[in-house]
Formats: structure tokens, C-alpha cells, sequence
């Protein structure tokens, strides 16, 4: 195969994976946007096969079968509430991968065009150790987040003194040792280059809490792509450093919204320290306010005289699996001829969109589920808000009250519907650990239990 | 030679840019509704990382760099199975639903 057709074939690969993301603008077209995914990976595979240098098939064809039937295998039995701690996962691979492939450029980067071993050009080691680097983070980073993900390790952020003068420290000294490879090119400053990154990326993950998940999973997306992207100019290869780019911006683009969602500088998630475990101290204080509280038959009652319900489903709705009940209650709601409509704020679940997946698994249609700043101005018509499992992005404090932590984060209107609906285990406080006023006022009921069983019973009442 | 990899790299740094601009433009465009699948399927695509896990693991014999390569091929396989199929799962979740739909809860 000569370059040029090498060339065109990688273009025509890179070209197909930017029309599968732009295939997901729209969920009707996002599934022929896999497809020319899938097509532009088997063309980038296919492509590099018949590389001249490449002539151990059979090798390279029992690691693809056995990697890919494992990844087969975990993608067919994942549920969809555990998407978080897979997409961790994968990234993870990503990262190592990326180490895995520099080191073999390091010594073997013949089979790469860049030199000889001990002989390589100075921009190739730059562009190599940064690879290097980006993936190493990526990759303990990710495993860590995996293990918060899945609870395997505890949530609550790990924070001690001058941790970022420690990770700054730590930065500089891989920056020293990257000069030392560049100028003596030895294996041993290569290993430590990926050993104290590796340390960095778990120093990164370790001071960040639960709730600020769905920005670290996004922010390790951006992080694997910026590795591909190391490897990419390390190989001089255009199909790299084009999908390494195209992904590290899908990552960085999503690390911003989600942080814009919870009004939190980049940094600040980054910095860590913030979204702890509950604390139940502050519902001491509020013991002597007066709640309303129902139950499934009120709540049943209150649903069924309504004309319009929108409901705001949390992670507290995914942990207790009542996506499904949740969706039967708004079957027979329809069927009344009541409007039900669901409204998503960006930080419900554990990484960007993952409430929309949960939703449509239980199968709501997407044309019923939409977005903050699609809904909100509609909450003043509606009747009936039933809030399920979600807390801190309903709190009226985030407009009102200055010195709460969550003052400026965008929230859903629900106050402003006629009549609240509040499914909740206890007045425990959501993440932010800040006592939501909307639980004390009059148009308010609490419907205290476990979610599931709330909307099952609401479901037997209603009928 | 230095001079040849340099212009290599600017060239590469061209691409670079100009990719990281449609990234920008093209991710916007997606709808929120679609981040996770977003998610999943960049996760596949940077798995195209394998093309360089190939090329080190191409030669013949069991050189230390070929292992590294068939493992890098291994590891980029999960993913890029991995991360198609379940983008897959989640988008046949988010096909438009016929109107009698109740027959199987």
C-alpha cells in the first residue's frame, strides 16, 4: 500500500468519526453515527494491517479476538446505572494503552520511522513523553474514579495539607525528568516518567467527591483523547491526532457544562475537596419546622385531579432502581389525559446524560424528557412537580441564599408549581450537605420511602 | 533531518488545531440527551490508539516492544468493542417508541 493511499484512507476514517458525533445532534441519527464509527475503526484497522512491517497476524489477531470479546461481553451485561464506572473503565484502558504504545516506540521506533533505539529526534521523545504522561494520568485517574464509581473506595473526597503544592511539585518534577529523557534518553528516566505519573493521576482524582463525578468521568474522557493525540504526533500520524483531538474537546466541552450546572469554576472541581458524604446535622436544626407529609394514596389522589405533571427524577430515583415503576405511574397519568412531562437537570446522575439513558431504558420516550432550560419557564402552568430522588437541584436557596454553597447553580423551578411532590428516603440533605426550605412550605407534601415502592404504590392507588 | 521532523510537526500541529475547532463545533451541536452515548462512543474512537499498538506489534519474534504492542492491541480491543456495543445499547433505547408499547411491563 503506498503512503498516499495510507493517507487517504486514514483521512477517510478521521472523517468518518467526526460525522459519527455529529450524528448524535439528533437520537434518530445518532444510530447511523455508530455505524460510520464502526466503519471508520475497521478502515483504520484494516488500513494498518497492510503495513508492509506488519506481519504477525496471527498474534495481532488472537489480541484483537480476546480483547474484544471481553469488551463484548462487559458491554452486553453492564446496567445501565453502572454506564459510570464502565466509561471509568474504559478510559483507563485508553491511558494505558497510550503507555503501552510509547514504550514501544521507545524502544523499537523503527517500526515507527522515528529513528533508532537510544537515536531518537528530540521532537519525537518530547511528543512521546507527554503521551506518556497524559496516559499514565489517564489511566490511574480513571481507575480511581472507577473505584469511587463503584464504591470500592469511599466517595468522600481525600483532602490533606498543601495536597496542591505537592501535585504542583510533583508536575515539576516530571517536567525535569521529561528534559533528562529528551537529553539522555534512557529506559529508567522513561519508567519513572510513568511511575510518578502514574502517583500524580491518583493524587488528581483523590481529593474529589461523589457529587462532582460527572465532572471528573468527563474530564478523564478529555485526558484520553489528549493521550491518543501524545501518540498521534509521537507517530506523526493524522488519524490520531485528529480523533485524539476531536475527543479530548468532546471532554473538555462536557467537563464545562457540568461544571457550569453545579455554577463551579473548573478549577474548583479540580482543586476538589467539596461534595462529602450526607450529613444529617442540619435537620437537628430544622426539627421544629412543620412538613406535610402523605402518602402513595394523597399523592395518587393529588396526580390524578392534576392537568399537567412534570417530573423531576434524580440519582436517588437510579440507585433505587424506579425508573421502571416511575415509568408505569406516568403510563396511566397519559392515559387520564393528564400532560406528563420529565425535566433533567445536567448533574442528575453520575456523568453527563446519564439520567436520559435511565429514562429511555425504562422506556419513556425522549420526546417527553427535556432539558433545564427547556422546561423551567413552563413549572408557574404546572400543576403537580413530583420530585423523585433528587434534592439539591430543586433547592431555592441556590437563588436566594448568598451564603449557601450551591448559591448560583442553576436549579429546576419546581416552587413554582402549584403543588410539590417531595419522594425521599428522610429530610437527610442532598450532597451539598445545604437543608432544602422547599420540604417546610405549604404547597409542599413529602412522600417519605423508598422510590420504588412509592411509585408501585402510587400505581395501585391510581388504579 | 531535525529540519524534515520539524516541518512534520508543524504539519501535525495544523491538524491538530483545526481538529480540535470541528471537535468544538460538532460536540455543541450534540444534543444533551445524547452525552453519555457521547461519551461511550469517543471512548471507542480514542481507542484508535490500536493503530500504533499494531504497528509495534507487527514484526516477527518476541521482541520486549512487540509484547508491548500486543498488549496495547488487547487493551484498545476491549475498548473499542466495548465502547461501539454498549454506545449501541444506549441509542436503540432512544428509538422512537410505537404507540402500543405497553404489552411487555
Amino acid at each position: 500500500m503506498s503512503p498516499n493511499l495510507v493517507a487517504i484512507l486514514y483521512l477517510i476514517s478521521a472523517l468518518l468519526f467526526i460525522f459519527a458525533l455529529r450524528g448524535l445532534s439528533h437520537p434518530e441519527s445518532a444510530r447511523l453515527g455508530n455505524i460510520f464509527g464502526i466503519i471508520g475503526m475497521f478502515i483504520a484497522i484494516f488500513t494498518t494491517l497492510m503495513f508492509q512491517s506488519v506481519l504477525s497476524y496471527v498474534e495481532i489477531g488472537a489480541a484483537i479476538f480476546i480483547g474484544g470479546t471481553i469488551g463484548t461481553f462487559i458491554a452486553l451485561r453492564i446496567k445501565m446505572t453502572a454506564l459510570p464506572q464502565l466509561v471509568a473503565a474504559f478510559h483507563s484502558l485508553v491511558g494505558l494503552a497510550a503507555v503501552f504504545v510509547a514504550a514501544a516506540a521507545f524502544y523499537d521506533p523503527s517500526s515507527f520511522n522515528i529513528g533508532e533505539f537510544g537515536l531518537i529526534g528530540m521532537t519525537s521523545l518530547i511528543e512521546m513523553s507527554i503521551g506518556t504522561f497524559i496516559g499514565a494520568v489517564t489511566f490511574s485517574g480513571s481507575v480511581l474514579a472507577f473505584g469511587k464509581l463503584q464504591g470500592t473506595i469511599s466517595g468522600k473526597p481525600i483532602v490533606f495539607k498543601f495536597q496542591h503544592y505537592f501535585n504542583a511539585l510533583i508536575f515539576l518534577l516530571i517536567i525535569v525528568l521529561i528534559i533528562f529523557f529528551v537529553l539522555d534518553q534512557s529506559s529508567n528516566i522513561f519508567w519513572s516518567i510513568v511511575a510518578i505519573s502514574i502517583l500524580l493521576g491518583f493524587l488528581v482524582v483523590i481529593p474529589i467527591g461523589g457529587a462532582d463525578m460527572p465532572v471528573v468521568v468527563s474530564m478523564l474522557n478529555s485526558y484520553s483523547g489528549w493521550a491518543a493525540c501524545g501518540i498521534g504526533f509521537t507517530l506523526s500520524n493524522n488519524l490520531l491526532i485528529i480523533t485524539g483531538a476531536l475527543v479530548g474537546a468532546s471532554g473538555a466541552i462536557l467537563s464545562y457544562i457540568m461544571s457550569k450546572a453545579m455554577n463551579r469554576s473548573i478549577f474548583s472541581v479540580v482543586l476538589g475537596g467539596f461534595g462529602g458524604e450526607q450529613t444529617n446535622e442540619t435537620i437537628k436544626n430544622n426539627s421544629d419546622k412543620i412538613i406535610k407529609q402523605g402518602n402513595a394514596e394523597d399523592a395518587a389522589y393529588i396526580l390524578k385531579n392534576a392537568e399537567s405533571v412534570i417530573i423531576v427524577p434524580g440519582y436517588g430515583m437510579a440507585v433505587a432502581q424506579a425508573q421502571h415503576a416511575l415509568r408505569e405511574m406516568g403510563d396511566i397519568l397519559k392515559k387520564e389525559g393528564i400532560q406528563v412531562r420529565y425535566a433533567i437537570h445536567p448533574v442528575a446522575g453520575r456523568m453527563p446524560g446519564h439520567m436520559n439513558v435511565l429514562l429511555a431504558e425504562a422506556n419513556v420516550p425522549y420526546e417527553e424528557v427535556f432539558e433545564l432550560e427547556e422546561i423551567n419557564h413552563d413549572f408557574p402552568m404546572t400543576e403537580v412537580s413530583f420530585v423523585i430522588g433528587a434534592n439539591d437541584v430543586t433547592n431555592p436557596a441556590a437563588k436566594t441564599d448568598e451564603s449557601s454553597p450551591i448559591y448560583g447553580m442553576p436549579i429546576l423551578d419546581v416552587e413554582r408549581s402549584q403543588t410539590v411532590l417531595f419522594v425521599k428516603r428522610s429530610l437527610a440533605t442532598g450532597y451539598s450537605g445545604v437543608d432544602n426550605e422547599l420540604f417546610y412550605r405549604d404547597n409542599t407534601t413529602m412522600l417519605f420511602g423508598d422510590a420504588k415502592k412509592m411509585c408501585e404504590d402510587i400505581v395501585k392507588s391510581l388504579n | 533531518m531535525e529540519a524534515h521532523s520539524s516541518e512534520i510537526f508543524i504539519i501535525g500541529l495544523t491538524v491538530f488545531f483545526l481538529a480540535c475547532i470541528i471537535g468544538y463545533y460538532v460536540v455543541w451541536a450534540v444534543t444533551p440527551a445524547l452525552h453519555s452515548p457521547l461519551m461511550a462512543v469517543t471512548n471507542a474512537i480514542s481507542s484508535v490508539i490500536i493503530v500504533g499498538a499494531i504497528l509495534a506489534a507487527g514484526p516477527i519474534g518476541y521482541e520486549i516492544p512487540k509484547i508491548f504492542g500486543i498488549i496495547g492491541v488487547t487493551l484498545a480491543s476491549v475498548n473499542i468493542f466495548g465502547g461501539f456495543i454498549v454506545t449501541y445499547r444506549m441509542l436503540s433505547m432512544f428509538k422512537k417508541k410505537p404507540k402500543k408499547q405497553k404489552n411487555e411491563s
